[in-house]
């Protein structure tokens, strides 16, 4: 029956295909909830993983770096600011065709082929997606030259950018310091997140010290933006704070004077002067100077080896970094220790041979005076700089009486003054001796050690603390470069707090009065070392003269400049402080290798407080600033000049060396 | 009685051969697919233009398609077939005459891809091919099937194009599924289908291939090359959350952040900007459009009528299903549109005819009979 077959099958087949269509529908359904289960855990469970993966996609944190701080003196003179430079910068994933580009680009902005090519060095180094400065210090004309045909070039883009400059180039070099590029060692010590707009950062001198104060605090902007990273909107905005304007305790105009006078005598040394009252410093020079402007862009290797390899080692901060023998400029404060420690007094006097000898041993220890002072009291000891009294004085109170008592005007440690890099010197004792070198102390160290020879090394800043301290009596301020902070232009200045240290306690304060009567002495009083120095000032001061030897000389011998190579010579020093009642100046001088402290260190000194107290009328202060000012502009107008004139030099070099080949060639075109 | 008929009387006629049920969801399916693409493209018209034009040609031709009876389509299954096939073979050939890889042939400017033919073409074959054989089928007529699948499917693989072989292959598999192959088949050819896997992975794939299933199991592994798809739209699905970021308020979309976010990749787009429960809603909608349609086969005219509309009726299911557990990232990349949603002129077309076959092939109690028989 072949109908009902079929209809049989027919009937069969139906309901296989029911079941298969339900079973197909089942499986559907289970699919389709796998991919709901799937979703499920993609929105619901990861959902905050997602939505900040997706955040991170779109937003963008741009940082807006913080404008530095600028560095002005006490009378407001600019001594650090910060320039405002316009640089043509190439990305050079952007670019289609350099080589093109650059020829064209060269036509509307001159380029030398040396830039060029150290632009190609540079651009070799660096990711292809970072802007690389072809041509820093656009005019406002290539400016707007560039500008018209910007659209041809893309790649190339026209950016400001802030830079550190030193008006007055290398005056105050060393104490300012300088700002250099964020290199991996700085990474290290700074918080990366203030620095990720920043390019500079403060590397010496105050730059570095008061980094914080000046950088400011970073900005930042979030904006959105799309895949290719193109911005879209800005969603959040945090604008920058500001680095503080700091006002520096030193004077311009006696700084000026300190370095020109350094500079005049062709030596190298330093002079460090101290307001005694409070520990500001009011000058602080070391010769030989270098441009800290060479540092901020990255210091050329010619430079910088030049700098490095300079026997003077210009680099090096002589006022605290300089460790010297004392010389005599320590015999007031060896006095008091003398007095105090009752080793001395005032009416008991030595009897100078012109050398001294510890009993039982034949080794002389010869003063300056060949023939000796004879009767020697303190105060002869002192304006005379009698060494055997001094010898005398120290071999009889003991080493460990000398370098503690020494030790309070800070000699030996660090006066923690704000500025990196400084030293301690060295205030011998017997344990130091033990330790550095391994060796008992004899009692012919303590004879050296009396006159400020043999171990004991002092810096600069060091000693005029310690003139300061003698000048006030034992009131110890600890120096300070940083007078007055301001935090934005439209708010004064505040003040820093000054910080006292330990005072040193005298049994009596009448020993003060004698050793600065002493100190008086040597430049106004007959006799004095110092007193052709004094003559005829308008002021009174007190001081002391210093001869500090760098070579030892034989004991049958006599020292003689003239044969020893400059480089032996002595040290000459100098330190003073005025007006000797009420002080308000306190200054150490070191010329290296100048010879006695009397004839170089003195006058010197003589010459930086006329320039300190001759002042035309205190009631015109601001005439004088502007005096200080027009000088100030005065020397960086001639920089500018000296740079200028560098300028042409180098051009109409070039332009003869062009002319001679033309030459060249007609010669050999004509032969 | 039939030349009395106006115009509206026909207009009528031919959409009465119209499934409502599915209409109305294939209807809402496409609106919502509509405006997501419209926040998918960045509210471009212009797109949005062309989207509705290719609508239409669909919808046109689903109305034709609807027309042609069972009986029709039976008849002409084998000569669409081997039309199909010389054209695959053309395609080959063209590819092999220096051209490289390429999916379509040209005719003049007209650019036409015959694989997607056969996406019809081979279901109809086969189905044709079981229509007069005594079901369940016999092994003989099982393997003469899958030769019928495979030739096409081999021939599309050669081009390349895995995600229509991979569609032409289901909606053959789906045939014979449906002409009852037996279980134990079924499983046999599951396992070896589990065996053959490692070394279709190692000896029959392209590079790009073998690359899209690497970076399934780690996208990390490549997250600007291959991977990056998959972590852009797992990210875009994730950070949409149970509510959504809102109708044309999807990040990752608007910022250009998601590739191919306007055709293989706008699931993402519409789970980003719609949350969960818009997913499962989308989902829901999918499913009973797959229900409908086993439903509609189930009344298919003949045996051919139900084997072909469950067939399309499944690889409706497998294209949304490949496409989702893709861009949810269960699945490797392979390029399959989101039906109907995605925008792209030809599987718009494509599936739209079939459903119009599957919506004429199906009996009717009382009312018109198909136009075209």
């Amino acid at each position: 029956m072949p109908y009902k077959e079929t209809f049989d099958n027919q009937r069969d087949e139906l309901s296989l295909f029911r079941s298969r269509a339900f079973i197909a529908g089942l499986f559907v359904f289970l699919a389709l909830l796998g991919i709901i289960i799937r979703l499920t855990i993609l929105q619901i469970n990861h959902y905050d993983h997602y939505t900040a993966l997706s955040k991170e996609n779109y937003q963008k944190h741009i940082p807006i770096p913080p404008v530095r701080g600028q560095i002005y003196d006490r009378n407001g003179i600019l001594l650090a600011d910060n320039h405002i430079e316009y640089v043509l910068e190439v990305t050079k994933d952007k670019v289609l065709d350099l080589d093109d580009e650059l020829i064209r680009v060269n036509k509307l902005i001159p380029m030398s082929p040396q830039s060029i090519k150290k632009f190609r060095q540079k651009l070799r180094v660096n990711s292809r997606f970072l802007p690389v400065v072809l041509r820093p210090g656009l005019t406002d004309k290539e400016i707007a030259t560039f500008a018209v045909h910007q659209s041809r070039f893309p790649g190339f883009k026209i950016n400001v950018r802030m830079e550190r400059r030193y008006p007055l180039a290398e005056v105050a070099g060393h104490l300012i310091g300088y700002v250099g590029r964020i290199d991996k060692r700085d990474l290290k010590n700074i918080d990366k997140k203030e620095y990720n707009g920043s390019t500079h950062i403060g590397k010496s001198g105050i730059e570095k010290f008061y980094e914080t104060r000046l950088h400011g605090k970073s900005g930042f902007k979030t904006v959105e933006v799309d895949a290719h990273g193109k911005p879209q909107v800005v969603l959040k905005q945090k604008s920058p704070i500001a680095g503080e304007d700091l006002f520096l305790s030193i004077d311009l105009k006696l700084q000026l004077k300190a370095e020109e006078l350094l500079q005049a005598r062709d030596s190298n040394g330093a002079v460090v002067a101290i307001d005694p009252r409070n520990g500001e410093v009011l000058a602080m020079a070391s010769v030989p100077m270098y441009d800290p402007n060479l540092f901020v862009n990255g210091i050329s290797y010619k430079n910088y080896n030049r700098l490095r390899n300079n026997p003077s080692r210009p680099l090096y901060n002589r006022a605290l970094q300089g460790t010297y023998p004392p010389g005599s400029t320590i015999k007031p404060m060896a006095a008091l220790a003398g007095l105090d420690e009752r080793t001395v007094t005032t009416g008991r006097s030595v009897f100078g041979r012109g050398f001294f000898q510890i009993p039982g041993v034949r080794h002389r220890y010869r003063c300056w005076k060949k023939r000796g002072h004879g009767h020697v009291s303190l105060q002869r000891g002192i304006f005379q700089s009698c060494d055997v009294y001094f010898y005398d004085l120290a071999y009889r109170m003991g080493i460990k009486k000398f370098s503690k008592s020494l030790a309070r005007f800070g000699f030996g440690s660090k006066t923690g003054i704000d500025l990196p890099h400084e030293r301690s010197g060295i205030m011998p004792s017997s344990e130091w001796k033990k330790k550095r070198f391994n060796q008992n102390w004899y009692p012919g160290d303590t004879v050296n050690i009396g006159i400020g020879q043999g171990y004991w090394t002092v810096t600069p800043l060091q000693l005029a603390h310690a003139v300061g301290t003698v000048a006030m009596k034992g009131m110890r301020m600890r120096p300070r470069v940083l007078r007055a902070v301001r935090s934005s232009r439209n708010l004064p200045a505040e003040l820093i707090p000054h910080e006292q240290l330990p005072t040193i306690a005298v049994r009596n304060t009448r020993y003060w009065d004698e050793v600065i009567r002493a100190m008086v002495h040597v430049v106004h009083g007959p006799g004095g070392t110092a007193r052709r120095s004094g003559a005829g000032a308008k002021y009174r001061f007190g001081g002391k003269t210093g001869t500090a030897q760098v070579f030892s000389v034989a004991q049958n011998k006599s020292y003689n400049a003239s044969r020893l190579a400059k480089k032996l010579h002595d040290h000459s020093l100098f330190v003073a402080f005025a007006p000797p009642e009420n002080p308000i100046i306190a200054l150490a001088i070191i010329v290296e290798n100048a010879g006695g402290g009397s004839k170089v260190a003195a006058p010197l000194a003589r010459k930086l407080l006329d320039a300190f107290f001759l002042k035309p009328d205190p009631k015109k202060e601001a005439e004088e600033k502007a005096a200080a000012e027009a000088e100030a502009l005065k020397i960086k107008q001639a920089l500018d000049k000296k740079a200028a004139r560098k300028l042409k030099k180098s051009r109409k070099s070039k332009k003869r060396r062009k002319k001679r080949r033309k030459k060249k060639r007609k010669v050999k075109r004509n032969g | 009685m039939d030349r009395s008929v106006g115009f509206f009387s026909t207009v009528f006629r031919l959409l009465s051969r119209l499934d409502l049920v599915l209409l109305t969801a294939l209807l809402i399916l496409l609106s919502l697919g509509a405006l997501t693409l419209y926040s998918a493209s960045g509210q471009n018209i212009v797109m949005m233009n062309r989207h509705l034009v290719h609508l239409a040609i669909a919808a046109v031709l689903m109305l034709l398609t609807s027309q042609i009876s069972s009986t029709l389509l039976n008849r002409i299954s084998i000569w669409v077939y081997l039309v199909g096939v010389i054209l695959l073979v053309l395609v080959i050939l063209q590819g092999t005459m220096g051209k490289g890889a390429q999916r379509w042939l040209e005719f003049g400017s007209l650019r036409f891809q015959p694989s997607e033919i056969m996406k019809l073409a081979v279901p109809m074959m086969v189905a044709s091919y079981f229509s007069n054989k005594i079901l369940p089928p016999s092994f003989k007529d099982i393997i003469v099937a899958t030769a019928l699948v495979a030739i096409p499917m081999l021939l599309i693989v050669k081009q390349p194009d895995l995600g229509t072989a991979l569609l032409v292959g289901s909606a053959g598999f789906f045939v014979i599924y449906f002409a009852g192959i037996a279980w134990k088949w079924l499983f046999a050819v599951f396992i070896s289908a589990l065996i053959a896997a490692p070394l279709l992975f190692f000896y029959g794939m392209h590079d790009y291939q073998r690359q899209r299933v690497l970076t399934l199991l780690d996208p990390t592994l490549d997250p600007l090359g291959a991977g990056y798809h998959i972590i852009q739209s797992t990210i875009a699905i994730g950070s949409g959350g149970v509510y959504g970021k809102g109708w044309a308020n999807g990040d990752q979309s608007r910022l250009d952040f998601l590739p191919e976010r306007h055709t293989d990749f706008i699931f993402a787009v519409f789970g980003e900007e719609f949350g969960l429960l818009g997913n499962i809603l989308l989902l829901t909608i999918y499913l009973f459009i797959i229900w409908r349609g086993l439903q509609l086969s189930i009344k298919g005219q003949d045996t051919f009528a139900r084997l072909l509309g469950g067939s399309l009726s499944m690889t409706f299911f497998v294209y949304l299903f490949v496409n989702t557990g893709m861009v949810s990232g269960i699945l490797p990349v392979v390029g399959v549109p989101l039906p109907l949603v995605s925008y792209g002129g030809t599987s718009m077309i494509t599936l739209m005819t079939a459903f119009g076959l599957l919506m004429g092939m199906r009996k009717r109690k009382n009312g018109y009979g198909s136009m075209l028989r």
